[in-house]
């Protein structure tokens, strides 16, 4: 028994990383109305920018932090401007396949730098013993910090000029105009806002668990399921979403392989979209 | 003036499909895919147009969503690769002759599609989109895990199965005609909906869906008839492709890339048009091959095609044909 | 007169306001009727109503005697219900006369492809689109919008058009315009329910008028009367540029 709840705790615990990575990818959708396909990218970005600086410094991995923080942000802002400025307004396939088209070239660069391998950063923590179970140290640091991480953005959102004039231009744009709102700085800045965070969270991950450069596609995936489960353009549904995903993958792991999991959680997907478009802890149906 | 132009013009409208140009212009296509590989009996000339009229069968079919309706099936591979698990799987176990298994896998995934379609397509936009990755992936999940069809690790088919088709090297040749056969039901599927009734109610549907809807079209009817007809010859294609390889897996039969690059193909050409699919599909085969027996680019084949992609997307959102016909309307005639 | 359109006790709120409250009223064959109201007095949401855009929360609405509460809206369309929008819908990159195909091969008569384009010929030729056939909808001014809104109702075959201030926006000489296509369009026996803002256009083409507050009937019956009920005149004093033109107009 006491199993079953470790198991359910450790996945909630790597479910709040989860819920980080999905509320860059829902920010961006939430303002602009465009589905970030470079987000697994952005993750993986995330991961290999940890291992090149834990390897080429030696410090502790995560004193990477601001400084991912950073170049996601730069690489967010550098991304807006090559596909996504243009497709602002258009419908939503062409941001679909502009953002596709870079997550292209991003792989394809990844690929031919790094090869397929798999990669991993060696942290060391303590963890916490109950009973028989031990809880990994990264696990509960990085759920630690994805909350923070969550409430700082929330705090941005909700108490600052710059958070306001974001949830003014996600909810109308044509009116946060007339008001004076500079939109298209806005949106850059929401845009890399996301990136960043798609970027902080695969740090996290790379924390946790092994990775390859062709990562990014599971954990965007993940990020979507989060949303669905969260509501679009809710960030902090997302955060939620993302325990819930980790709930369930936590529950599910004692009784059956991992891989069936997968059909759950894809199973689950399709059928909350399909039954409820908004999400299901949604407040408002879209 | 303008007019008697246009009345004339509706006089003038061909009286059926047999008496538009274009038609005649596909049936030529048609015939210098059966004619060309049999010069020299040019076999890699052959393998070469045989993976082009797979991408043409994959976009022309994926074009009637996205182009005519406006819906984007990010996961139209699940079609190909769900007929192919289905014509191997009753080829290689009950022992189901070619054409039959084949042809079964296209009608039982057609039905599965006209099912599923009627719950995902209440859908729109992105939405849409990502519940049909999620499809896509789901099913893939699936079969990793169903093991009468081999799991994770696939299933293969003995050679002694090419007996009935005249030996293995005939049966290369067979299949090969039988792909363009698809090949063609798909362009003519194409044509006939968009010069019919129902390709004028799923053209409305892209463009403006609730006033589709106000003027008489049964949307969600259509829709889901539009999903699955276009899951029809993919699957049935998707049985022959995979019995010619005798191997198939999960990872290779529902790869997103594969759908993903449907979708470029149909950017690429022109979403909308008839020829468009086809002639994107044909560049984007040649390209591809370039790419990977080029020394600068064998290692860069993604960025490349990334970055062409999003050169399309950015500079050339209509396509060839459809920047074509913006160009010149009279080429509407001709090339349609 | 036989009643083509009845409309029983319709009711619909959206969260706690009731935007359609127990309406009854009745169109008859080959007649104008004239709904008019204030802004927000629930005359689009009727509209919406009757053509199964949304269903009812209560009461009934009858066509030519068949009950078609709550049908989604292509049957609506099939039954011989058609609606011009008041913010303009063209099918935009699609030509003039592939719009009005659309509303003639999915309108009451089942017209396969070849007999909706004569039909659809037919419509835009009666609202003066003719010069403009093979031009994509998207091109059109705003006034070649609404007669494309015009002319798919009318390529319909509809028994009865529902307009939704179709004159809203048009200048002088495109009112007058379209005042006599719709006169022409009652001379072929179609009923029209139309909302209007327009009071002189109202005023002089509607049999009846109707007159519409917070979802409730306030008045119904010949536009003059209409025009000096005093309940009328009092509950458009918030709105007094409409009041003012309530009384020139009649």
């Amino acid at each position: 028994m006491f199993g079953i709840i470790a198991s359910i705790i450790d996945g909630v615990l790597v479910g709040s990383v989860y819920g980080l990575a999905a509320m860059g990818l829902t920010l961006i959708w939430g303002v602009m109305d465009v589905v970030n396909l470079t987000h697994g990218s952005l993750i993986v970005a995330g991961m290999f920018a940890l291992y090149l600086l834990t390897d080429a410094t030696g410090l502790s991995p995560y004193a990477a932090l601001p400084a991912i923080v950073v170049g996601g942000f730069a690489v967010g802002l550098f991304l807006y401007w090559i596909a996504v400025h243009r497709m602002i307004g258009r419908p939503p396939l062409m941001s679909l396949l502009s953002t596709f088209s870079v997550n292209l070239v991003l792989v394809g660069l990844g690929t031919a730098v790094w090869g397929t391998g798999l990669f991993n950063v060696p942290v060391s923590l303590p963890g916490l013993t109950l009973q028989r179970f031990t809880f990994p140290g990264t696990h509960i640091l990085a759920a630690v910090l994805a909350g923070v991480l969550a409430g700082c953005l929330y705090a941005f959102l909700y108490g600052t000029r710059l958070g306001k004039a974001i949830r003014a231009v996600a909810n109308n744009r044509g009116a946060a105009e007339l008001v004076g709102i500079p939109t298209t700085r806005v949106l850059s800045f929401a845009f890399a806002l996301g990136a960043a965070l798609a970027c902080v969270s695969g740090m996290l991950i790379a924390t946790l668990f092994p990775f390859t450069v062709l990562s990014g596609d599971a954990y965007q995936l993940k990020s979507f399921v989060v949303i669905v489960l969260g509501g679009f353009g809710n960030p902090a549904g997302a955060l939620f979403g993302g325990i819930a995903l980790g709930l369930v993958e936590g529950l599910a792991t004692p009784f059956m392989p991992v891989s069936w999991i997968l059909v759950i959680e894809f199973g689950l997907f399709v059928a909350v979209l399909v039954a409820r478009p908004g999400g299901v802890f949604a407040l408002r149906r879209t | 003036m303008a007019t008697q132009q246009v009345s004339t013009r509706i006089d003038a409208l061909p009286r059926t499909i047999l008496h538009r140009p274009f038609f005649w212009i596909i049936a030529l296509a048609i015939a210098a895919f059966v004619v060309a590989p049999t010069i020299g009996n040019d076999v890699q000339l052959r393998e070469s147009l045989l993976l082009a009229a797979v991408y043409i069968i994959l976009a022309s079919n994926l074009n009637v969503m996205i182009g005519y309706a406006g819906y984007v099936n990010f996961g139209s591979i699940v079609f190909f690769g769900l007929g192919g698990y289905l014509c191997v799987w009753l080829v290689g176990r009950p022992g189901f002759p070619l054409a039959v298994a084949a042809l079964a896998g296209g009608v039982v995934v057609s039905a599965l599609a006209l099912v599923f379609g009627f719950g995902v397509l209440r859908l729109r936009g992105a939405y849409f989109a990502l519940a049909t990755i999620g499809v896509n992936e789901g099913v893939q999940a699936f079969v990793m895990n169903f093991s009468p069809w081999g799991g994770a690790a696939g299933m293969y088919l003995s050679t002694e199965l090419f007996a009935p088709l005249g030996g293995p090297r005939q049966a290369l040749w067979t299949i090969y005609y039988l792909l363009v056969a698809v090949m063609g039901l798909s362009l003519y599927l194409s044509y006939g909906i968009k010069v019919s009734k129902f390709g004028l109610g799923l053209l409305a549907i892209g463009q403006n869906e609730d006033a589709a809807a106000v003027l008489g079209v049964p949307t969600r009817l259509y829709k889901a008839l539009a999903y699955s007809a276009t899951a029809f010859l993919p699957a049935i294609a998707g049985g022959l492709y995979y019995f010619k390889s005798a191997f198939i897996q999960p990872s290779d039969a529902f790869d997103l890339t594969f759908s993903t690059e449907a979708i470029a193909i149909v950017m690429l050409g022109g979403q909308g048009t008839i020829a468009g699919p086809a002639i994107g599909a044909f560049f984007y085969e040649e390209l591809r091959g370039w790419l990977l027996t080029s020394d600068t680019f064998s290692h860069f084949q993604l960025v490349v095609a990334g970055a062409l992609l999003l050169i399309i997307v950015l500079f050339l959102p209509r396509g060839l044909i459809g920047t074509a016909h913006a160009r010149w309307p009279d080429l509407r005639r001709i090339i349609e | 007169m036989t009643a083509l359109l009845e409309i029983d006790g319709l009711g619909k709120s959206f969260g706690g306001l009731r935007a359609i409250d127990r309406l009854s009223f009745v169109v008859h064959e080959r007649e104008i009727l004239g709904l008019i109201g204030p802004n927000g007095a629930g005359k689009s949401t009727l509209f919406n109503l009757i053509n199964g855009v949304f269903a009812p929360d209560q009461g009934s609405v009858r066509f030519g005697g068949v009950d078609i509460t709550g049908a989604p809206p292509h049957r609506i369309a099939k039954y011989g219900i058609a609606r011009a929008h008041q913010i303009v819908q063209p099918l935009e990159a699609m030509t003039v006369l592939e719009n009005c195909t659309v509303g003639a091969c999915f309108g009451s008569r089942n017209l396969s492809r070849r007999q909706a384009e004569a039909a659809a010929y037919e419509a835009a030729t009666f609202v003066g689109l003719d010069d403009r056939l093979a031009i994509p909808a998207a091109h059109l001014n705003i006034a070649g919008k609404k007669r494309l809104e015009l002319a798919r109702a009318l390529a319909a075959q509809a028994r009865l058009l529902l307009l939704d201030e179709v004159l809203a926006g048009l200048n002088p000489t495109e009112v007058e315009y379209m005042i006599g296509v719709i006169r022409r369009i009652r001379e072929r026996g179609i009923a029209i329910l139309m909302i209007e803002h327009l009071m002189q256009a109202i005023m002089s083409l509607s049999n009846r008028v109707i007159v519409l507050n917070s979802g409730q009937k306030l008045a119904e019956g010949l536009p003059a009367e209409v025009a000096n009920d005093p309940q009328v005149i009092e509950a458009y004093l918030g709105d007094p540029e409409l009041a003012r033109q309530l009384h020139g107009g009649s």
